[in-house]
């Protein structure tokens, strides 16, 4: 399937999610090159959600691996499930199997747990696989991720080797909290997942929260680029952004000069520390509030 | 993985094009950009696509092949535009910003050294009138027991013969390794806290019918101690810059995890150069990184670039911050404070070096000095060798 550039922007936009051009190309990229995307960027901007809507564009699974510190091939590949096997020992103990024929049956695909990658090269058709936070994980992982993504194969010494069905596609997400490998990087392609300038803000809120009117959907995005000009330790991201437009919302406020009181004391989506909180008090969110309405 | 357009389509591209193209990669590598021939076949792909007939679709699509970190991210547009569309055709073929940014810094450049030497000159009166063993280091105190205990309480800025900079540098380095080795000790013998690894456990007594006989543990994994160094490469802090370079080089190498930073009027992360086996090169490298941009310093500045994009990711909890200055800023100084704060909540220690201190009297009365004093854990001296291997108890108690 040859998606051109455009039609895959309308389509995210179908989707729901609204990305800028330069985020389609790089999708479009993906399917020309085949290669994995790495996406980096700020906590907030939505850089999840890309692998999100990229499996609801292409109508594909996505199968999603967390990564953490010290996580390992068993989380992430493959597992066998001791707990049957142990069973399955004690079971065919009495029968008088032989050891051959017991250790052949306990190493079977039966018993074999798949975890995230193993399944993702195990699809009839081909998954969005979305590596989300490879910074978390170790530089072994790292490493181990690399032969995967060059190879799609993983060899399992009881079982052989397991080849893949079909290439998934591999969106990487980083939050910079260590650096990656240049190996890993050169494998991907790249993409630096910004916040959003106020248009595009007002239109994923108008897109993503229901019964939003246009202008009040604008002004909270005008509202949300002021406070991250703000010295804030932690800046609102978009998920913030959506929280407080669905607050205000359900609140019914239609404009939010009319309610100054209301908007400081919902600040508490968008603020998520103390220091952050006592950093914006009323009048701060006051004089931020006659600047963008 | 394999191209996905098939051959003929890239074979229609002229041999001029190639030839542009393989010119943009080698400009691209020439800025730090890290990239091999499979990215080059890649792009060909694309310029036989259809993206390639609007040149305005094509830098998207080739600045995410190309780029792999923020900063190649940030600096594509720029050298794509001077590469295909012949704006500011010159600087293409070196880092522009930073060549443009020094000639607008010239004249402040200008008041900057002056000021320094003066106080430099002022300074090495004070040291020459009452204290001659430093001044002639070289020659005078060769009769002691040891060259190198000589070398090392000697001021940085007196030491002039070749083969004793070498032999400073050679000891900088040493000592760097064996900062390294005691703290590295430290760690492995407080290591404690064990906790059953049961899944391990399992797997391993299967052969044993499932009664866990071999008990399988789960360790914390140690952190080692993490040092960023801020190393100051303006004109005020010249007489210093290339002992200092290869301190660092000492420390990046004997380090686990060690990054280091050049600044002057913006941050560079210079940790890939330094990570050259050959000391030499290394050094070398740096040291041309260090003088072609002796000019202004703007402390305040690089650190909040480096806050913004550097910090979240080299600094995490066991990080000591190194910042070499002597704290002339020619930026504001409530930019510099305000930076410092930011930094201050992140890392677990600031240590502030400064050669200045070495010379009698010296109060640290600069303005950026004054801003940045409130925020340092460790305000220490760093004209010589000895000062330096002071630091260690310090950087151990991390």
């Amino acid at each position: 399937m040859t998606l051109q550039r455009e039609d895959i922007s309308n389509r995210l936009a179908e989707v729901g999610y609204i990305a800028d051009r330069d985020l389609a190309t790089a999708l479009w990229l993906m399917e020309l090159l085949k290669r994995p995307l790495l996406l980096e960027g700020e906590a907030g901007v939505g850089k999840t959600e890309v692998g999100k809507a990229l499996a609801a564009l292409h109508r594909s699974e996505l199968i999603r691996l967390q990564c953490y510190e010290g996580l390992d091939q068993h989380a992430a590949l493959y597992e066998w499930n001791y707990q049957r096997q142990i069973l399955a020992i004690k079971a065919r103990e009495g029968a008088g199997e032989s050891a051959d024929a017991i250790e052949e049956h306990i190493f079977s695909e039966r018993y074999l747990l798949e975890r995230p990658l193993l399944a993702a090269i195990r699809r009839p058709s081909p998954p969005v696989l979305l590596i989300d936070e490879v910074d978390r994980a170790d530089e072994e992982f790292e490493a181990f991720l690399l032969e995967l993504l060059s190879d799609f194969q993983v060899s399992i010494p009881e079982l052989g080797v397991v080849k893949a069905i079909t290439i998934p596609r591999v969106v990487l997400t980083s939050n910079g909290s260590r650096e990656l490998s240049d190996a890993l990087r050169r494998r991907c392609l790249y993409h630096y997942v910004d916040f959003p300038e106020v248009d595009r803000e007002a239109k994923i809120i108008a897109t993503r929260v229901p019964n939003i009117d246009v202008a009040l959907a604008l002004q909270i995005a005008r509202m949300i680029q002021a406070i991250r000009k703000e010295d804030l330790r932690k800046q609102p991201g978009v998920a913030e952004a959506l929280d407080w437009a669905t607050t205000l919302v359900g609140l019914d406020i239609r404009d939010l000069r009319q309610e100054p009181e209301i908007v400081h004391e919902t600040m508490i989506c968008l603020l998520k520390t103390h220091e952050d909180r006592s950093r914006l008090p009323r009048e701060v969110t006051d004089r931020l509030l006659g600047k963008v309405a | 993985m394999t191209v996905a357009l098939p051959t003929s389509a890239i074979e229609t591209i002229s041999g001029g094009a190639r030839e542009r193209l393989a010119g943009f990669a080698r400009i691209l590598r020439d800025n730090g950009f890290r990239i091999g021939l499979k990215e080059t076949q890649d792009a060909l792909a694309i310029l036989a696509s259809p993206a390639a007939e609007r040149p305005m679709a094509l830098k998207p699509a080739l600045r995410a092949l190309f780029s792999t970190r923020h900063s190649d991210w940030a600096r594509f547009d720029e050298i794509f535009d001077a590469y295909w569309l012949g704006v500011g055709m010159r600087g293409a073929r070196t880092l522009t910003s930073a060549g443009d940014r020094q000639k607008k810094m010239a004249p402040n450049r200008l008041i900057e050294s002056a000021g320094a030497s003066e106080a430099q000159g002022l300074a090495e009166q004070v040291r020459s009138g009452d204290d001659d063993s430093a001044e002639t280091s070289g020659k005078g105190r060769r009769k002691e027991a040891s060259p190198h205990e000589a070398l090392s309480a000697t001021d940085m800025r007196y030491i002039v013969d070749p083969d004793e900079i070498a032999a400073a540098h050679a000891l900088a380095g040493r000592l760097a390794r064996s900062m390294r080795a005691r703290l590295t000790r430290r760690e492995r013998a407080s290591r404690k806290g064990l906790r059953l690894d049961l899944r391990r456990t399992i797997h391993r007594n299967i052969s044993r019918g499932g009664v866990p006989v071999d008990l399988v543990f789960r360790r914390r994994k140690p952190k080692p101690l993490r040092l960023v160094i801020l190393l100051d490469a303006s004109g005020s802090m010249n007489l210093y810059t290339a002992f200092f370079v290869r301190f660092i080089h000492g420390v990046v190498d004997a380090f686990r995890e060690a990054e280091a930073f050049l600044f002057h009027t913006r941050l560079a992360h210079v940790s890939a150069s330094l990570r050259d086996r050959d000391v030499t090169r290394a050094v070398d490298r740096l040291a041309l990184m260090a003088q072609g941009v002796g000019g202004g310093t703007r402390i305040g500045e690089s650190l909040s670039t480096f806050n913004r994009w550097h910090a979240k990711r080299v600094i995490h909890s066991r990080t000591a911050v190194m910042i070499v200055s002597d704290g002339y800023d020619t930026g504001a100084p409530e930019e510099l404070a305000l930076q410092m704060r930011r930094l201050r909540r992140r890392c677990r220690r600031i240590i502030w070096l400064n050669p200045l201190i070495g010379w009698r009297d010296y109060a640290p009365l600069a303005r950026g000095m004054q801003a940045a004093l409130p925020y340092i854990d460790l305000f220490a001296p760093a004209h010589n060798l000895d000062s330096l291997a002071a630091l260690e108890p310090h950087l151990a108690r991390i």
